[in-house]
């Protein structure tokens, strides 16, 4: 009796290793590939990273005088010649554990600082929601909103991206948190949530109400800084 | 053994005979939901065709060496890696394209017309005819989206390409452009072609 289960039990346990063994032989092909693979990609983004990056920016650009002044208004001072003079920042925030550096563009009337845009990312749905927000000089109210990238659900998540719910953060005070609500909105710090989309609304707000969080103090601390004389 | 099918064979069958769209039903996410613009249509063939080129020919070079529980692992790891490459591009060179077509680029991956050429066609077959495999489903799928993306456009803008076609009194269709019309014009376009199949074979084949 005991002698059967011997018989069986080496064979088997043999049996185990070599396909193991054989596993991992199998996979070489899968392996290497995806080196190849990835060594190209690095490359193709070695090369093409810089035109995208160039793209994002000159969008941001365009986008500036919308986010600080309003469609109208910005429409206005583009039929009247005048252009806005756009001065890029990087801001450097320290939080405990890291450290995060934000594009900030300075946005110049006539020499006259008429407000701010901000750049931040983070974490939607799908992938990574990169957003601009523009504020006003003193960094009080928000005067705009605008999705640079996403790859939320199409019909869902990906309705971030409308006028019809961006509009939503135009005139809210920065000086609260703002919260997203699921049916309509009461008092005035309230963002309503697109309807099947509510992890997407939560983390554009999110991220509007940590960028907010990391640069009202050394916005309002460079536009006093900035009023009197003009100051590189 | 079984006649291998001729490059030439492969080529012709996938413009019409073995449409991807109409006959195989296969893509038909992208085929729904870029298709309310030409130029949305054209560039999502032209990537969908770069992709199903490389990935055929990738997958007909290494045929041999394809193991068969791990073969789907190679096909899509092939496929990302040349959808990457076109999300990439489009981005550099076609940046407000790119933003138009969305996460669509991304999801060619998960493109069954691709997966099934190079399971069906590309895994057994050499590289020549994968190739011509490829370039003419390629074609057949951009037929199939160009049609449906004309008549939407048409319809539903009074457009063609961004050119205007129809006079300015045309009242714009809005549905056309909006989902709805997505379904509404693949039903009835894929309803014609079927009658205009049966049509056929009953007046060559059944008398």
């Amino acid at each position: 009796m005991v002698k059967q289960n011997k018989i069986i039990e080496p064979e088997a346990t043999g049996m185990l290793k070599s396909k193991k063994r054989g596993y991992i032989l199998q996979a070489w092909l899968v392996l290497t590939l995806a080196l190849c693979f990835g060594a190209s990609l690095a490359g193709v983004q070695l090369t093409l990273g810089p035109t995208i990056e160039e793209n994002k920016i000159n969008e941001t650009r365009q986008k500036v005088p919308e986010l600080v002044l309003g469609a109208e208004k910005a429409q206005k001072i583009e039929e009247q010649g005048q252009a806005l003079f756009i001065e890029p920042h990087t801001i450097s925030i320290e939080k405990p554990g890291k450290k995060i550096s934000y594009s900030v563009y300075e946005a110049r009337l006539n020499e006259e600082l008429i407000g701010w845009v901000l750049k931040t990312a983070g974490q939607g749905y799908a992938d990574k929601i990169e957003l601009l927000l523009g504020l006003d000089p003193q960094a009080k109210t928000i005067t705009g909103l605008f999705i640079l990238e996403q790859k939320e659900t199409p019909g869902l998540g990906n309705k971030i991206i409308t006028e019809a719910w961006r509009k939503q953060f135009i005139n809210k005070d920065t000086g609260r948190q703002l919260i997203v609500v699921k049916k309509g909105t009461k008092a005035l710090n309230e963002i309503d949530a697109i309807t099947g989309a509510t992890i997407s609304s939560r983390a554009v707000t999110g991220l509007v109400n940590t960028a907010i969080g990391d640069l009202k103090g050394s916005l309002v601390a460079k536009a006093s800084h900035n009023q009197p004389t003009k100051d590189e | 053994m079984v006649d291998q099918p001729t490059p030439l064979e492969r080529f012709v069958q996938g413009i019409l005979p073995e449409n991807p769209v109409y006959r195989q039903l296969l893509g038909l996410c992208p085929t729904l939901a870029v298709t309310n613009g030409m130029k949305a249509a054209v560039t999502m063939s032209c990537a969908v065709a770069f992709v199903l080129l490389c990935a055929n020919v990738i997958t007909s070079l290494i045929r041999n060496l394809l193991k068969p529980h791990l073969r789907i692992v190679i096909f899509t790891l092939t496929i990302a890696t040349f959808v990457t490459i076109a999300d990439r591009f489009l981005a550099a060179y076609m940046y407000q394209m790119s933003k138009t077509l969305g996460p669509y680029i991304p999801l060619i991956i998960v493109n069954c017309i691709i997966i099934c050429r190079c399971e069906v066609c590309a895994s057994k077959q050499s590289v020549l005819t994968a190739a011509s495999d490829a370039l003419g489903q390629s074609i057949g799928f951009a037929l199939a989206l160009s049609s449906i993306a004309a008549v939407r456009e048409i319809l539903g803008t009074g457009m063609f390409f961004g050119w205007r076609v129809l006079p300015i009194s045309w009242p714009d269709w809005v549905i056309m452009v909006l989902p709805p019309g997505a379904f509404l014009t693949f039903g009835i376009l894929l309803g014609t072609v079927n009658w205009i199949g049966s049509y056929r074979s009953e007046k060559s084949g059944n008398r």
